[in-house]
């Protein structure tokens, strides 16, 4: 019995051995020659992690800061700006904290800064402290009237219309015009610093407004009603809007 | 000669031993039949308050400045929209810029009502730039964050196409699809990411969503949460909370 190979014409032997050379060949190269981290990507995701790992750190993080500029965070703390990176204006300080005392981070002085967060800007939530540049002290530094580190109005607004200019308004065509705001409303000091949180109390009895308007009162020119009977169980304020009272 | 009760007897206890030893043998393998007992990794997500966005653009400037992203606008690996709602039409959506002062921009129609979005790369749990690489070039690792390899990137842009949300652009200087990494390097030692660190208002946290407390879970709990583009089901790890429906 002859072998099958001496079967074939030798034309297509040599086709054979070709193929078989290409084919060996190209196993042998994807196998073997080509390193790993060519073909595997688990590899080069992995190097790819590494790289990024690597790579340079600009902003140094508030916490660095506070190691030397003990003073300045302490009298941040006590601020508004008390959640602010220092880096927010000072810029990026890597290379501070590295060489402290030839690198210093900018601090900006002039009143281009400040507007970034504090021009007027419709779209900004309600709220947050805006000023209209152009209009607020013109040509004056902010640092000037506000230090950075620790900013606040240069004159807290004593009258309540300062913020409550609404209630002022229509307060002064009322017939309560003469009371003082403090007359119903206890309003506790820190309701100036922070408005929204601690907030001032409102009558919460008949008899208070009875001090005035109940039948007993010794005050002339209120109008009087019986208690006993007029209204139930309401409390005053829930039918008269006491900023603007019912003329007769 | 064996019969054939004597050859049954010594095929079973044949049988039985090897299989005690199999037993044995898969024992001393973990990995291999019962799943590894093994405390879940880090997986890294961002939470934005879109109430809390002034619009200051510092998140901007600091994440060029720490990721070498080229300053022209237009590149960018977070960015913030003004959103414009007028009372009838569409949304007008335009990307507040870098610069100092955020710019004039005088709505032509009646504002219903008006914010800020911060956007950035969502580092989706099933991200379609991955899906799209024709060369296994951008990846996941093990905790969350999409990356790019950018050794073996072709700049073929089909990532940037797919991404639904435009998180991704082709660096000019090296010519490869870049992105946010939720700043991976600074993750690494520890550090927040520079949008983070400079946010003046707290309107972005990061944190380990597989930690019970870290500032994400506790972000989870206090808001409602919503995510871009849920009906793609590419399962952002970019948590919006208080985010208008308007938003795209």
């Amino acid at each position: 019995m002859k072998k099958p190979l001496q079967n074939m014409p030798e034309s297509a032997l040599r086709l054979v051995t070709v193929f078989a050379v290409f084919i060996v060949g190209t196993i042998v190269v994807v196998k073997f020659v080509i390193p790993p981290r060519f073909k595997d990507t688990k590899i080069q995701w992995a190097d790819t992690v590494k790289t990024e790992v690597a790579k340079p750190v600009r902003y140094a993080g508030a916490v660095a800061c506070t190691e030397c500029h003990d003073e300045i965070v302490a009298e941040k703390k006590r601020g508004y700006h008390r959640d602010l990176s220092c880096e927010t204006c000072h810029g990026p300080a890597m290379a501070h904290t590295e060489d402290p005392d030839n690198i210093k981070p900018s601090a900006p002085r002039d009143r281009k800064f400040c507007p970034v967060c504090h021009t007027f800007n419709p779209s900004r939530p309600r709220g947050f402290p805006m000023i209209n540049p152009v209009a607020h002290n013109p040509m004056q530094a902010c640092f000037t009237c506000h230090n950075p580190h620790d900013p606040k109005p240069p004159t807290v607004p004593r009258e309540c219309s300062a913020c409550h200019g609404e209630i002022a308004r229509t307060l002064s065509v009322s017939h309560h015009v003469q009371l003082k705001c403090t007359t119903c409303h206890d309003v506790p000091s820190r309701h100036r610093v922070s408005p929204r949180v601690v907030k001032p109390t409102k009558p919460s009895s008949r008899d208070f407004c009875g001090k005035c308007h109940g039948q007993e009162s010794p005050y002339k020119g209120s109008p009087k009603i019986d208690l006993a009977t007029h209204g139930e169980k309401y409390v005053c304020w829930q039918c008269h809007y006491p900023h603007l009272p019912e003329a007769e | 000669m064996m019969d054939r009760r004597s050859f049954l007897k010594k095929l079973l206890s044949a049988l039985a031993l090897s299989g005690g030893a199999l037993g044995g043998f898969l024992r001393g393998v973990p990995a291999w039949g019962q799943a590894k007992e093994e405390p879940a990794g880090k997986l890294w997500g961002f939470g934005v308050s879109v109430d809390k966005c002034i619009g200051c653009a510092r998140c901007v400037v600091a994440c060029k400045t720490e990721n070498n992203v080229p300053k022209e606008p237009f590149f960018y690996r977070t960015w913030v929209e003004r959103y414009m709602i007028p009372r009838t039409g569409e949304a007008v959506v335009t990307n507040i810029h870098t610069g100092l002062a955020p710019e004039e921009e005088i709505p032509s129609r009646p504002i219903f009502r008006s914010f800020f979005v911060p956007k950035l790369c969502n580092q989706c749990a099933h991200p379609p730039c991955v899906q799209v690489c024709p060369v296994g070039a951008t990846f996941s690792t093990d905790d969350g964050v999409v990356l790019v390899n950018d050794k073996t990137c072709i700049g073929c842009r089909y990532c940037i196409q797919a991404c639904p949300y435009g998180a991704r652009y082709l660096h000019p200087a090296t010519d490869t699809a870049d992105k946010c990494t939720f700043c991976y390097h600074r993750l690494d030692r520890e550090l927040l990411p520079a949008c983070v660190e400079v946010c003046p208002t707290q309107a972005r946290v990061i944190g380990d969503l597989n930690s019970p407390a870290s500032p994400m879970t506790r972000f989870k709990r206090m808001n409602k949460i919503f995510v871009l583009k849920p009906n793609l089901n590419t399962e952002p790890k970019v948590l919006y909370a208080n985010i208008d429906g308007e938003v795209r």
